[in-house]
């Protein structure tokens, strides 16, 4: 799932114009998941604009609606009405989400009030990892299942850099070496002689490093 | 500064704190008139949007009252209330309130006497702060807070 983190009520006082009508959009899929933009955040962050639209006296009238996915038409439809109404929209969802809200309401100006962070799982309560990169051409079968590109420090696809500690990685102590990891799963099935093949560079043009990228199936288009 | 000026609102969990309020009154324990005590099934029932809206609806302070660590009906209840107690401290200080408006105290359903004292710090802390600036601003007389 997309992981995102909120931005704090300074950042969002700072963003938002005084005296207006606020809609704070919340998403019901990846951030509710990662408690950042669901409807207790929405809910959350809402009172706490409201606390600090009065403490400081900035004049906004908060208004809260999460819907269940910003990212698809069908659904912002459902918000269309409350985003009528509101002088501009804060929304709580990714990226995607917040851009999607704004290429369907073209004079509605909408803010950002997460930080889109990667893509990744929840590994233990209150812990989100990342776990994929999005490079566009996929590794994860020479390497056991776990992405070098993502989880190295140092994106090494003929690892490890021989720095690591204990099992730790040498850029972040805190995270285990991606390159032991991939030793020992690859030993666990059987496969280590994968690790022989020495791997040639990568090809990145299948990554935002191409430019945005875009998918099309002709089998679904109209 | 007259206590009577600010309002606090006691979240005490029924196992606990509520039994030790009703026993503060037994005992025919003092405490400060301006606490609103409400009745709660656990701490850990308590949401973070929980503390900032009774802050939005006029409360000066806010105190949530669980049972001692370890002590809890529920097992835990009163150690997820200590998280979010911390979390929604964060989002007062963000926004403009002081953090010391809301606070966590633990108490056994025997320990009336010390519930009355966290009550009576609770209310100095309060009134040392003064009013909530929510309420400076709206000019809401504290009797007519909305709770």
């Amino acid at each position: 799932m997309i992981v995102a983190e909120r931005k704090s009520i300074n950042e969002l006082v700072d963003m938002l114009p005084n005296d207006s009508k606020i809609l704070v959009l919340g998403c019901g899929t990846c951030v509710t998941v990662c408690l950042a933009g669901g409807e207790r955040e929405v809910s959350i962050i809402a009172s706490a604009l409201r606390i600090a639209s009065r403490a400081r006296g900035l004049g906004y009238t908060v208004s809260e609606l999460t819907i269940e996915r910003q990212c698809d038409n069908i659904f912002i439809e459902q918000a269309a009405e409350a985003i009528e109404k509101a002088d501009v929209v804060l929304s709580l969802g990714c990226g995607a989400g917040v851009q999607a809200i704004a290429e369907r309401f073209l004079k509605k100006p909408v803010y950002a009030g997460l930080n889109t962070k990667f893509l990744g799982i929840l590994e233990e309560r209150g812990m989100w990892t990342e776990k994929c990169a999005q490079c566009g051409s996929c590794v994860l079968h020479q390497y056991g299942g776990i992405c070098p590109v993502t989880r190295c420090a140092k994106h090494l696809l003929n690892g490890p850099c021989g720095g690591s500690r204990e099992d730790r990685c040498e850029v972040r102590p805190d995270r285990p070496c991606a390159w032991q990891l991939i030793y020992q799963r690859l030993k666990g099935i059987g496969q280590l002689d994968r690790l022989e093949k020495i791997e040639p560079p990568k090809q990145w043009s299948a990554s935002l490093s191409g430019g945005p990228r875009v998918i099309i199936r002709e089998d679904h288009r109209i | 500064m007259n206590e009577k000026a600010t309002t606090i609102v006691a979240f005490c969990c029924i196992y606990c704190a509520y039994a030790a309020a009703d026993l503060a009154g037994s005992m025919r324990l003092q405490y400060p008139s301006n606490v609103r005590i409400i009745r709660t099934p656990c701490t850990g029932r308590l949401e973070v949007e929980y503390f900032l809206r009774a802050f939005e609806n006029g409360a000066d302070g806010v105190l949530v009252a669980g049972c001692e660590e370890g002590s809890c009906h529920f097992k835990e209840g009163n150690l997820i209330a200590k998280r979010r107690v911390a979390y929604a401290r964060k989002f007062l200080a963000e926004s403009g309130l002081e953090p010391d408006r809301l606070k966590m105290v633990n108490v056994s359903a025997a320990m009336a006497r010390q519930l009355t004292e966290h009550i009576k710090e609770m209310a100095e802390t309060v009134s040392k702060l003064g009013p909530s600036p929510l309420n400076k601003a709206k000019g809401t007389a504290p009797q007519e807070a909305k709770l």
